[in-house]
């Protein structure tokens, strides 16, 4: 394990200086020109791997040194482990302009191999890519099909096809897939013989006996990767690595542009395919091109895996394989189906025999995406009834597996990526978003990114409202699915809740028959329409706010905040964002309560409020009621001071009749008595241990508001201006200096002193703070010349100055 | 297929540890495209961002284990185990899988697939769309072939001048990034043949 020791050995590496690896250079060129190939050398060359690969900076090594690498690659008689090690420098240092690595093809195919990886790492700056394709297949072809060693070329193959698709000629692609059709279909089904076989075996002992399935039995038709025995013939293991690259060589072999049939063409010819096709053809007997072949072939190859699949495998490690196998044999069918619709009948059949099997098996629950994601994008052609596939899995899946990381992974990927084959099931994904959310409460940290990007296409103007409360109780829901995880009957081998913690009290209240409608409502699978007040939940299920899943999850939720609302404010009327708004307000004291759960999200809230008046100015005035009535219940300011802010801020900005004809004196009126009495509440209460002191931002926000309105309803000037001076006097009083900071109250004091005199001269009042829709441009703020704040201080100095002038 | 597979050190989480997060040994299958580089020193630039993707995925994988673990609320995992024949319970090591998207910090969108063993954590870099449960597979059997044949369990041992041992059995069960469909009888024939060829 990684000791101190090594981390010196690290550090060692990365400090050495240039004389002395130039030193160390010389002496390996020593070496390796004198053909040494012994342990001296071996572990110089280990030596040399680390120094090169242990800084991210390049290290200059001497030409001969580097030429001599490349020369022992090529080597007759070397020790593989020498040359994996040359190999594996190079390629470490690799992108470079120093090596001249050639393709030589009197190599054999293992020094190939090595060569190609080096080839393949400098980022095709020189066409390498295709330069190692071709040399591969020329390779390929020059051998006997029975040759040894082939099978360290064919993965050179899939990389170089993926790396640069459009790298081989139509000739070249098409003479690798009728090998590939050898490989995958007639490979043996005698098990090889052993590598050695000793003196003293009997004949009959060293006879290899039949390849058999997983579960001991006889093969009972072609080699798969299913098949199993003792040793293996070459055929075999390229029918292997056949297989492994299948997919990838038919999604990217094709010359560019023939891989998959556009969208629309696609549904029409398969619908047409069908009708013709009876399902008893069998294309075995006919004589059929190439490609055409291989593709028969995989779908046979496919086919037989599934059933394959089936049986009950010996050893774990090969029922893991099955599953495996399964997804990928769904997969491929799938491109094949893209490729060529008259594969669709007969995969479909298949397929729908294997869904039934695999649905009520919990442990081979990730092979149901791929199955999902083929009949979505194939369905229609086919009448599947994809809606129950779909409420199975959207409805069971999340409720009985959330816990599982990588299905987490696989699902939320899933809905991502086929977002736009959903079509008519949209509506189904978007109604199951408390399970989806399951997903997201228990695995936040990976599953975060992926939500941020899915949200979108989730939100729904029918659902938002509900959606939010969701968000916005994330925590609560991570809480109450591990209780019940905790609380589950069938215990698994190892717990899957956060056993550092035991939470007695919150177990007794999730078994408590009184709040069973609540926590049901938590776990619903599908959004209900209807919004429950979850506050009796949040005190019974403090305690589960110090596990670190909850932390985890508490600190996702602004940023999925933030996507909602970007999300939400493009579909949202005029009505929604007034519910919205109002929801906003509601729910910012009534959160659970887990540590700076509040303060980050009320953080949140209070721009997202913000936002929302900027797109509908009109709200201001038509939430008025509402708006008074949170003002007037503000008592616990100081913990929702930035929400306070933001509303007093708006309210200043937008209650007025330029923003909406509806607006009157009496509200404007009603909503100054009711800051103004915030504003006396605020500055009187003194500080304790319990409320920290009330930010200075509330309070210039307040007088500026207030400033504002008494522009707009000029009775209320000389209220205002009683108000300003009082507050000037009060930050200057010593009183005040326990509760605000010199420079907090010195801001205040400005400010009030500003408006005071802007009080002085109403009209002018009226346009600087209540400015028009076309002097109010959006570069208003940023443009230094127009200014708020510099509007303000120029007014002043100039009244100042005016006064001074004055006798008297 | 496989783009790219680390191997890095874990610190155990809840410590007070100010140490970096190491790549121990990290091996790229081909290279992205290189973006046309008129600049004298572009091949250079190319492995310097090369290094800091790997070392970037390295400190997610990291990250990502860390937050695994206290969420799971098991104790910080011991970072030397008890002994050394003791059977590592690979199945029920610490796993998941996350999304990279394009240009953070590889061209491509790219998933990667990650196992965090005792201060060990070991990652495959995948291309996007890639077989899921087969990944995982076969990183579980990379991380039990290093442990066993790098005897990585005895205290004293390290991987750091091991590497053609490394390379050896990723060449055998990983080539060129292939990710194969290897059943238990092929992987001890694979396994026997390394065996013969690297001696203990």
């Amino acid at each position: 394990m990684f000791s101190a020791g090594a981390e010196s050995l690290l550090h060692q590496a990365r400090e050495i200086q240039d004389e002395e690896l130039k030193k160390f250079c010389s002496r390996i060129s020593k070496l390796l020109q004198a053909e040494d190939l012994g342990p001296d050398t071996l572990d110089s060359l280990q030596r040399l791997f680390l120094i090169i690969s242990a800084t991210k900076y390049n290290r200059r090594l001497e030409k001969t040194c580097v030429d001599l690498l490349q020369a022992t690659l090529g080597l007759a008689a070397c020790p593989e482990q020498l040359q994996v090690l040359c190999a594996a420098i190079l390629r470490e240092m690799s992108p470079s302009d120093s090596l001249s690595l050639v393709w030589d093809h009197t190599q054999n195919s293992r020094q190939l191999s090595l060569v190609a990886s080096v080839l393949l790492a400098q980022g095709d700056r020189n066409e390498e890519v295709s330069a190692v394709g071709q040399g591969v297949l020329r390779a390929l072809e020059s051998r006997q099909p029975e040759g040894p060693s082939l099978r360290y070329l064919l993965p050179i193959m899939a990389k170089v096809v993926v790396l640069s698709p459009g790298t081989l000629q139509e000739d070249q692609a098409t003479l690798l897939s009728k090998r590939l059709v050898d490989w995958l279909r007639y490979a043996s089904l005698q098990q090889g013989l052993p590598h050695s076989s000793s003196f003293f075996s009997t004949p009959r002992a060293r006879q290899p006996g039949p390849i058999t399935e997983v579960d001991g039995t006889v093969a009972t038709d072609f080699f798969t990767v299913l098949s199993t025995g003792h040793r293996f013939t070459e055929d075999q293991w390229l029918n292997v690595q056949a297989f492994s690259m299948l997919r990838a060589w038919l999604l990217h072999s094709g010359p560019e542009g023939l891989g998959i049939l556009d969208t629309d063409d696609r549904s029409e010819q398969e619908g047409s395919t069908l009708s013709v096709i009876s399902a008893t053809s069998s294309s075995a007997g006919r004589l059929l091109p190439p490609r055409e072949r291989l593709r028969e072939v995989a779908f046979e190859y496919c086919q037989r895996l599934i059933e394959q699949s089936n049986r009950r495998a010996l050893r774990k490690g090969d029922s893991d394989l099955q599953k495996a196998c399964l997804v990928e044999a769904v997969l491929v069918l799938d491109v094949l189906c893209r490729q060529d619709p008259s594969f669709l009948y007969r995969s479909l059949s298949c397929l729908k025999a294997l869904h039934g099997r695999v649905r009520g098996d919990p442990a081979s629950v990730r092979v149901l995406l791929p199955l999902a994601r083929f009949f979505l994008s194939h369905g229609e052609a086919a009448a599947v009834d994809s809606e129950a596939v779909y409420q199975h899995l959207f409805t069971r899946i999340p409720l009985e597996q959330f816990h599982s990381p990588m299905l987490a992974f696989e699902f939320v990927q899933f809905c991502r990526d086929n977002l736009q084959l959903f079509g008519g099931h949209l509506g189904t994904l978007r109604l199951s978003f408390p399970n989806l959310f399951k997903f997201l409460a228990w695995n936040s940290p990976p599953l975060t990114s992926e939500f941020v990007a899915l949200l979108p296409a989730l939100v729904d103007a029918g659902t938002a409202l509900e959606m939010l409360h969701a968000l916005l109780d994330l925590p609560c829901l991570t809480a109450v699915l591990d209780l019940q995880l905790r609380s589950s009957p069938a215990p698994s081998e190892r717990p899957l809740w956060d056993t550092s913690l035991r939470a007695p009290s919150c177990l007794e209240a999730f078994r408590d028959p009184r709040f069973q409608g609540l926590f049901q409502y938590l776990l619903r699978p599908k959004a209900s329409g209807a919004t429950e007040r979850l506050v009796p939940l949040y005190q019974l299920l403090q305690p589960m706010a110090s596990c670190a899943r909850v932390a985890q999850c508490a600190e996702a939720v602004p940023t999925l905040l933030q996507a909602f609302f970007s999300a939400v404010t493009q579909v949202a009327d005029g009505a929604l964002i007034n519910q919205l708004a109002l929801l906003l307000l509601g729910r910012s004291d009534s959160l659970y309560p887990a540590p700076g759960y509040a303060a980050r999200v009320h953080s949140v809230l209070s721009s997202q409020f913000l936002a929302l008046c900027t797109l509908k100015p009109s709200l201001v005035v038509e939430l008025a009621r509402d708006l008074l009535e949170f003002l007037g219940s503000v008592n616990g300011l100081r913990s929702r001071a930035s929400l306070v802010t933001s509303v007093v801020w708006a309210v200043g900005e937008y209650l007025s009749v330029a923003y909406d004809r509806r607006c009157t004196v009496e509200q404007i009126n009603k909503f100054f008595e009711a800051l103004e009495a915030l504003l006396f509440e605020v500055t009187q209460c003194r500080p304790s241990a319990a409320l920290p002191r009330c930010p200075p931002k509330v309070v210039t926000a307040l007088m500026t508001t207030l400033t504002k309105l008494a522009s707009r309803s000029q009775d209320l000037i000389p209220r205002a201006s009683l108000l300003l001076s009082k507050m000037r006097t009060l930050t200057q009083s010593p009183a005040t200096s326990s509760m605000h900071s010199e420079e907090g109250a010195e801001a205040i004091c400005t400010r009030a002193t500003e408006l005071l005199t802007l009080l002085k001269m109403p009209s002018v009042a009226q346009f600087v703070l209540t400015p028009s829709t076309e002097v109010c441009s959006p570069r208003y703020h940023r443009d230094v010349n127009t200014a708020l704040p510099l509007a303000l201080r120029t007014v002043s100095r100039l009244v100042e100055r005016e006064a001074g002038l004055l006798p008297g | 297929m496989v783009h790219a597979f680390l191997i890095h050190t874990l610190r155990a989480p809840n410590t007070e540890d100010t140490g970096l997060c190491r790549v121990l040994y990290s091996c790229v299958f081909g290279a992205e495209k290189s973006p046309d580089d008129p600049r004298p020193h572009g091949a250079e630039r190319d492995r310097l961002l090369r290094k800091e993707q790997i070392l970037a995925v390295a400190r997610q994988v990291e990250s990502m284990c860390r937050l695994q673990q206290q969420a799971s609320g098991r104790p910080p995992m011991d970072l030397q185990p008890q002994s050394s024949d003791e059977q590592v319970p690979l199945h029920e090591a610490p796993r998941g899988a996350f999304r990279l998207a394009a240009e953070n910090p590889f061209q491509e969108p790219r998933t990667v697939v990650w196992l965090g063993v005792f201060s060990l954590g070991f990652a495959l870099v995948l291309d996007a769309h890639e077989n899921l449960l087969l990944a995982e597979g076969t990183l579980r059997l990379l991380a039990r072939l290093l442990l066993d044949h790098l005897r990585l369990l005895a205290p004293g041992t390290n991987l750091l001048l091991r590497a053609d041992r490394i390379e050896g059995i990723l060449t055998r069960f990983l080539p060129h990034g292939q990710l194969l469909f290897l059943n238990d009888q092929f992987v001890q024939d694979l396994e026997k043949e390394l065996s013969a060829a690297w001696p203990r």
